[in-house]
C-alpha cells in the first residue's frame, strides 16, 4: 500500500509530502503520525508541502487534525513551503488553519521549531 | 419581395467610377475622413464597391447574413475594426456605408426615370441592403471597441500592482485605487509568488491609495493576509488614514491579530527590527 515516509530527525518528526494526496493517503498519515509522535516522544513535527500543488478541503482538514493531535501529543508542528495557489484555495474555502505554524521554507521551519522547542 | 432587377444590377456596375466619385465627395462632405489618408479612403471605397457589385452579380439577395456576402461581410469587420483603432466613433464609420446611398439612389433614379413603380421597389431593395451592411459595420465596430475597452483594463490590473522589494526578505505592495474581487485576486496572487521567488518573511501591504475601506474590501485584505500567513511569511498593513480608521471601527470590522500602521515608514522598521537589522545614523 502506498506511505508517506516519516522520517526521525532527532527530536524532530519529518514529513514530505511528494505526491497527490487522496483521502486514504492522508488517512494513514494521520494514523501513522500519531503513532510516531508517541513511539518517539518527539518534540515537533516538520510538514513539507511544497510539492503539493492540489488540496481540497479534506487535506486542509487534514492539516488542522495533524496539528491539533500533535498539539495534544506535546509536540509542536510547523507547515512549511506552501504554494500560492494552494494558499488561495485553503483561504477561499474559508480554512484559515488557525494554530498551525507556517514557514517559508523546511531552512526556516527548522529553525523557528527549534526556538519554539527551546522555549518550552 | 422581389430581387433587385438585372438592370440595376447592370446600371450599378457601369457606373462605378461615377458612383465612387460623388461617395468620396459626400463623405467628405459629412466630415467622416477625418484623419484617413485620402489615397486609403479611396481604395477602400473602390475595394467595398467592387466586392458589392461582384455579391449583386451573383445574386445574393439583400440578406448579409446570406453566405455570398462574405467577402463584404470580412471587408466591413475588417474596416470597423481599423476604424475603432483610430478612434472614430460609431457615427464616422456608420457614414462610410451610408454616404453611398445617396449616390446610388439618384443613379436608380436616372436608371428608372420613367418607372415610377418599379424606381421605388428598386430604392427599397438597395436601400434594405445598404441598411443591413450599416448595421454589420455598427455591430462589428461596437465588438472592437468593447476589445480594446477589455484590453485596457487588463493592462491597468497588471499596471497597478507592482509589487516592490524595500529591504532583503521585506516586500511592499503599494495599493492604488478601488479593491474589487478581481483585483484583489492578481493582487493576491502576484505578491505570493513574489513571496516564493523571493524568499521574503514579510511584506507590507501599504492602503494610503486605497480611497474607500468597507466591509467587502477589509474581507478581501483579510484574505490576503491570511494567505500570506498560510505561506509562512508575516504581514503588516499600513497606510491607515485616520479616515479609514475611523471607518473600520464605525462598521464593527475585526482585523483579527493584523498588524496596522500608520505609515509605511513605521512598517518598514517594524519589519526591519523583526529581521533584527538596526539602523543608525553615521556621525
Amino acid at each position: 500500500m502506498e506511505r508517506i515516509p516519516i522520517l526521525q530527525m532527532g527530536e524532530f518528526l519529518l514529513v514530505t509530502i511528494q505526491v497527490d494526496m487522496h483521502d486514504q493517503l492522508a488517512l494513514t498519515l494521520q494514523d501513522d503520525l500519531s503513532e510516531l509522535i508517541s513511539k518517539t516522544s518527539a518534540r515537533g513535527v516538520l510538514i513539507d508541502i511544497s510539492a503539493l500543488d492540489m488540496v481540497d478541503s479534506f487535506i486542509g482538514r487534514m492539516i488542522g487534525t495533524i496539528s491539533g493531535l500533535s498539539r495534544i501529543m506535546d509536540a509542536e508542528t510547523m507547515l512549511v513551503g506552501m504554494q500560492p495557489a494552494v494558499a488561495i484555495t485553503l483561504v477561499e474555502l474559508g480554512m484559515t488553519l488557525p494554530g498551525v505554524s507556517t514557514a517559508l521554507n523546511v531552512d526556516r521551519g527548522m529553525k523557528l521549531l527549534r526556538e519554539r522547542v527551546a522555549q518550552r | 419581395m422581389a430581387a433587385l432587377q438585372v438592370g440595376t444590377v447592370e446600371a450599378i456596375k457601369n457606373n462605378q467610377a461615377q458612383l465612387l466619385s460623388e461617395w468620396i465627395q459626400a463623405l467628405e462632405a459629412s466630415g467622416s475622413t477625418r484623419n484617413l489618408k485620402e489615397q486609403d479612403l479611396q481604395q477602400q471605397a473602390a475595394e467595398f464597391l467592387q466586392l458589392a457589385v461582384a455579391g449583386l452579380e451573383k445574386g445574393n439577395g439583400t440578406s448579409v447574413a446570406a453566405a455570398g456576402w462574405e467577402e463584404s461581410r470580412q471587408f466591413l469587420e475588417r474596416l470597423s475594426s481599423s476604424r475603432a483603432l483610430l478612434g472614430h466613433d460609431s457615427q464616422q464609420t456608420a457614414s462610410f456605408i451610408f454616404a453611398l446611398k445617396g449616390p446610388l439612389f439618384s443613379l436608380l433614379q436616372r436608371q428608372y426615370q420613367t418607372q415610377p413603380e418599379a424606381l421605388a421597389q428598386q430604392l427599397w431593395e438597395v436601400s434594405e441592403l445598404f441598411d443591413s451592411f450599416g448595421m454589420h459595420t455598427i455591430r462589428t465596430f461596437q465588438k472592437s471597441r468593447e476589445a480594446v475597452i477589455k484590453r485596457q483594463q487588463e493592462e491597468l490590473l497588471e499596471l497597478s500592482t507592482p509589487v516592490v522589494k524595500l529591504w532583503d526578505g521585506v516586500l511592499a505592495l503599494p495599493m492604488i485605487g478601488t479593491l474589487d474581487s478581481q483585483r484583489t485576486q492578481v493582487v493576491m496572487e502576484s505578491l505570493l509568488q513574489r513571496i516564493v521567488d523571493t524568499g521574503s518573511e514579510i511584506a507590507i501591504i501599504d492602503i494610503t491609495g486605497v480611497p474607500t475601506v468597507d466591509t467587502l474590501v477589509a474581507q478581501h485584505l483579510l484574505k490576503t493576509v491570511t494567505a500570506i500567513r498560510l505561506m509562512g511569511a508575516d504581514c503588516i498593513i499600513s497606510g491607515v488614514r485616520p479616515q479609514i480608521a475611523q471607518t473600520i471601527v464605525h462598521l464593527g470590522l475585526d482585523l483579527q491579530g493584523v498588524v496596522t500602521k500608520a505609515n509605511l515608514a513605521d512598517a518598514l522598521k517594524l519589519a526591519l527590527s523583526r529581521l533584527g537589522v538596526t539602523l543608525s545614523k553615521v556621525g
